[in-house]
């Protein structure tokens, strides 16, 4: 990685982090905790979606084994909570291999992919809603202890400037996915998997560490919404709503760039502040606003929002490069 | 979608964080009141309280219940002229869509704050009320419960939180109780029993706490089934119900499955001494027993219900018809809670956070519609919280115990 | 622990279960085979379809059986115009896109719904709606058993429709090469309206058949569509017999495992078969062809 490459990711968080200072309300703080939350765990799905091509429909399975861990521990054991968010990463790295082992194994690809990673998301919200160490369906309340010590904050910037260090953290480590021999691999698996295996490349163990480090970012994910909610049950944590969610923002964002997982789950929740200007008393009014505009953006913005400016950047260069006679496109 | 109670496949989406400040019924125009001989230059800055109910998701249908009742108490506080002891301040309602979701509850709790709300009623689901209550407490923000029922909420030792309804072991016991007092008064007729539950934080928590306690009273539980919400298909249930032949069902479900079950038992001709609800989504529902009056005939509820001798509440039933709404409980639950807030604000005689929670610490509101009589809370819980037994009889349902608020007699074992 | 009574009865009423599943997963399937798409508008369109049929019940008094014959066309003309005119131009024929704009559309649809019939259940009563048919000692579901019967004849006239008629020719050229179709004039995009049609048909006639014993409200269509996910794979993406095989099949093995195992873990049963056709036999049990 060169300078280039950590400059705007250092610029973007380090402006981020000045925010809580100028913004004191309350209401946006609290929006933008639970935004970042959501979108680490896209920043896990999109290692694997995004640079490996393989879609997960299930990443709840990720995302709730996070939330379950860390609980479970603090409830059952006594497990610090710290230590509960680095136990729960592991555990999401675990959970991500084995679903991967099963699945790239038997050569799953595309929708078939999708489906088992939905299915399994499935089974795990059913199990923990009726074992009894995941506390059923009363779900787990984690002890309300506000202290440092027990990962619990009385100022909601702390938590905020903490999710933001572990969004930067999986920036980096996004970026140096994309700059090295591993990031070229997990991409040529996802151009053309047997030209990749063909050129040597062992697609299976590149697949296996992609769902291996995307199952730990977004199990760090879930791990920090159990931290800031302080309770979950299978619904929450395993449920379809999150994997939609994890998905959705890299797609609208930009599926496979860097910064396409934040800039999709930022306009994702702030799309959803502004169509609540809409909503009235009708129900339902602001998410047809919602459902529309994600047809749209499909259907005018390929290549999501980054793919969009980026176009729109290029048109500007040519029409400049036009204007001038210049044709040097060096830097690019 | 609105998963904090169930999921379905692809409607996680419609949970997404979005809230709406519904068109306040009691808009408070500020016209200052020429009135030389006295002095008052100005009339009084409203009080604003929140009301959170989920209107979008899973649980819409309640919420918006839980919303006419909270507004229809409003108004009426209004009309008689508003907090007294503030000089006739109005009650301002600033409304938040809980989404059906625990994130987009806090949320709202916090925009709530930034607008400045004295105290917020509602929550509706357990898991809102949980997370939802604990926001609140970041700014000793007082936040009464409207229905959940999860004993979670009032044991985690929140000094903002207060429940005035009964709680899930209070409901069981009674609901226990009182069956043991319908059963013995009828000469015993029951034994067995099948338990039947939805798989959620409200239908197995019932479920757990039944089988813990129903052998001690004598009933001997035959088996215990859960299912999911939503169920698709109920004739399971039903045939382990008819092969198994208990002289008891007691369901704990929601709307839709519950009709779907009892509809399907009537179908498989199985005809129990009874079917003993535990806050029974359809059990107590009007448009059940208008809608399917014979496979509704003698159920019976042990739930929220309003004291059907209190003539406001009787008043409230009839204003609340005549909107083409449903009487639910909660509807009676959170108008009973907003009075007992405004009467905690008249005594308090303050918008102050810590006086209001002194003032519903030391509540003897008894002008509420519920069976609970004076108003006692201990830790936050209303120690006089109780659920009452209903039956379907007829067209109507009736409350058939506890004798003091008894409309007709119980219709059990069931011809 | 269970008399073999009990067990033969769920064994049926989950053979009939299963039935409007097979109808369910006819449209899912049959999208997939032509398309290639995970249509995840699917669950919503159903519950439109259900909405669909109860307001013919409520409004105009109409047998929810006979409201099938004109909510056919209703959902073909609804299922051909969004594939023509939304699908697939929003999609540019992008697997992701299609997948990302079909998830837009089941958001909208459940929105509309719910602005329009709030959260409310409704039910719909009929006369029949809770008789049986007495088979000896077994009581059958007189609904059910029609279900059952319909079911098998609307994959048969499917087939038919697919095997006898230029149509269909045209939709299994397309299915099985679609530059090659295109070559030889068919209209691929009419085609695959055509398609995308037909799948929400069957969705009318699902629920025709799931109203007089179910309910309906907004966010109905999900609780049915990873069952149909379910039966599609194991029958075989894209084949017709297999989605019926499958959904037949799916139906017993629920019902048993819910008879067994309680309801809840009930639906592990189905995800665990799931999983295992996929990771052992993706192209699903009843050898179908891609």
């Amino acid at each position: 990685m060169t300078a280039r490459d950590l400059i705007p990711i250092a610029v973007l968080t380090i402006l981020a982090a000045l925010l809580p200072l100028v913004v004191t309300s309350s209401p946006v703080l609290n929006f933008l905790v639970f935004m970042l939350i959501v979108a680490l765990g896209a920043q896990g799905w999109n290692i694997l979606g995004g640079f490996g091509g393989q879609f997960s429909f299930g990443h709840a399975a990720f995302f709730g084994t996070g939330a379950y861990v860390t609980a479970i521990l603090q409830l059952r054991y006594g497990v610090n909570a710290w230590a509960g968010l680095v136990l729960a990463t592991g555990a999401g790295a675990v959970v991500g291999w084995s679903i991967g082992y099963l699945s790239f194994r038997s050569g799953l690809r595309g929708s078939y992919f999708a489906l088992v990673t939905l299915a399994f998301a499935e089974v795990f919200r059913i199990l923990a809603n009726a074992a009894s160490f995941t506390g059923g369906a009363a779900g787990l309340l984690i002890k309300l202890d506000v202290s440092p010590a027990n990962l619990q904050f009385a100022d909601r910037a702390v938590f905020y400037w903490l999710v933001l260090a572990l969004v930067a953290a999986v920036l980096l480590l996004t970026r140096w996915i994309q700059r090295s021999r591993f990031g070229a691999q997990l991409v040529a698996v996802r151009e053309n998997e047997d030209a990749a295996k063909a050129l040597g490349v062992d697609s299976l163990a590149v697949k296996l560490r992609a769902i291996a480090l995307s199952g730990a970012v977004t199990a760090l994910s879930g791990c920090l919404y159990a931290q800031y909610f302080l309770y979950i049950d299978a619904n929450i944590a395993y449920g379809s709503w999150i994997s939609v969610e994890l998905l959705l923002a890299p797609i609208i964002g930009g599926v496979g760039t860097v910064f396409g997982p934040v800039v999709g789950a930022l306009t994702l929740h702030g799309l959803g502040e502004v169509a609540k200007q809409f909503a009235g008393r009708i129900p339902g009014i602001d998410l047809i606003v919602f459902g529309g505009v994600l047809v749209l953006a499909v259907a005018f913005a390929r290549g999501g929002i980054l793919g969009l400016l980026e176009r729109l950047r290029d048109r500007g260069r040519g029409m400049v490069a036009r204007g001038t006679k210049e044709v040097s496109h060096a830097g690019r | 979608m609105g998963r904090s109670v169930q999921d379905s496949a692809f409607s996680g989406i419609s949970r997404r964080t979005v809230l709406k400040a519904g068109a306040a019924a009691a808009a408070f125009a500020a016209v200052p009141v020429a009135a030389p001989s006295i002095l008052r230059a100005q009339t009084p800055a409203a009080v604003k309280i929140g009301i959170l109910q989920p209107v979008t998701g899973a649980l819409a249908h309640d919420g918006d219940l839980g919303r006419l009742g909270a507004e229809m108490a409003i108004n009426e506080i209004n009309a008689a002229g508003g907090i007294k002891s503030l000089g006739g301040a109005k009650i301002e309602m600033l409304f938040g869509d809980a989404r059906s979701t625990p994130e987009a509850g806090t949320q709202e709790v916090e925009r709530m704050q930034a607008e400045g709300v004295s105290a917020i009623v509602g929550g509706f689901a357990s898991p809102i009320c949980l997370a939802a209550s604990q926001a609140a407490a970041r700014y000793d923000l007082p936040y009464l419960v409207d229905v959940g029922v999860s004993d979670q909420i009032m044991t985690r030792g929140l000094a903002n939180t207060f429940r005035f309804s009964p709680g899930f072991g209070k409901v069981t016991q009674v609901a226990l109780d009182n069956l043991t007092a319908i059963n013995d008064r009828a000469g015993k007729p029951a034994k067995t029993v099948v338990l039947v539950h939805e798989d959620g934080l409200f239908g197995s928590g019932l479920a757990k706490l039944l089988q813990a306690e129903l052998p001690k009273r004598g009933f001997e539980i035959l088996e215990t089934i859960a299912h999911p919400t939503p169920a698709r298909d109920m004739s399971n249930v039903a045939l382990r119900i008819r092969s198994l032949n208990p002289d008891l069902v007691i369901p704990s479900n929601y709307y839709g499955e519950f009709v779907l079950l009892a509809r399907t038992m009537q179908q498989q001709r199985i005809k129990p001494k009874g079917v003993y609800a535990i806050l029974g989504g359809a059990a107590s529902n009007g448009r059940f027993v208008k809608e399917f009056p014979q496979a509704a005939q003698n159920v019976i509820d042990c739930n929220h219900w309003h004291d059907p001798k209190n003539p406001k509440a009787l008043a409230l039933r009839k204003a609340v018809e005549g909107q083409g709404k449903s009487f639910a409980y909660n509807v009676s639950l959170n108008y009973s809670n907003l009075l007992l807030l405004a009467d905690a604000i008249e005594r308090a005689g303050s918008t102050d956070r810590k006086k209001i929670i002194e003032a519903l610490n030391a509540s003897t509101f008894a002008g509420h519609i519920m069976p609970y009589g004076p108003t006692k809370f201990v830790n936050g819980q209303n120690e006089g919280a109780t659920p009452i037994n209903t039956q379907i009889q007829g067209e109507d349902i009736k409350v058939i115990f506890p004798d003091a608020f008894a409309e007709a007699k119980a219709n059990f074992p069931a011809a | 622990m269970y008399s073999p009574q009990i067990i033969l009865e769920a064994a049926l009423n989950g053979l009939m279960t299963g039935a409007v599943y097979a109808l369910i997963a006819l449209g899912l399937t049959l999208i997939y085979g032509v398309l290639h798409i995970i249509n995840f508008a699917h669950g919503a369109l159903l519950t439109c379809a259900m909405f669909g049929v109860w307001i013919a019940w409520a409004w105009l008094g109409m047998d929810p059986y006979l409201v099938i014959l004109p909510l056919v066309p209703l959902m073909f003309a609804l299922g051909y115009g969004l594939q023509r005119f939304v699908i697939g131009p929003a999609s540019h024929g992008d697997d992701g896109n299609i997948l990302l704009v079909t998830l837009g559309l089941s958001i909208v649809l459940e929105n509309v719904l719910l602005a329009l019939f709030q959260s409310d259940t409704r039910t719909l009563d009929t006369d029949y709606s809770f008789q049986v048919v007495a088979l000896g000692p077994l009581l059958l579901s007189y609904p059910r058993v029609i279900g059952l019967g319909v079911a098998v004849v609307v994959t048969g006239l499917l087939w038919l429709v697919l095997n006898r008629t230029d149509t269909g020719k045209a939709i299994r050229a397309v299915a099985k090469e679609k530059l090659g179709a295109n070559l030889v004039g068919i209209d691929v995009p009419h085609v695959y309206a055509v398609t995308f049609g037909m799948g929400c048909a069957c969705l009318a006639v699902a629920a025709g058949l799931l109203m007089p014993t179910f309910y309906v409200n907004p966010r109905i269509g999900g609780a049915f569509v990873l069952v149909a996910f379910t039966v599609v794979v194991l029958g075989g993406m894209g084949s017709l017999p297999g989605a019926l095989l499958g959904g037949l099949f799916i139906g017993v093995v629920e019902s048993l495992c819910g008879l067994f195992l309680g309801d809840s873990l009930g639906q592990i049963g189905i995800f665990l078969i799931f999983i295992a056709v996929l990771l052992v036999r993706p192209t699903g049990l009843f050898g179908a062809k891609a």
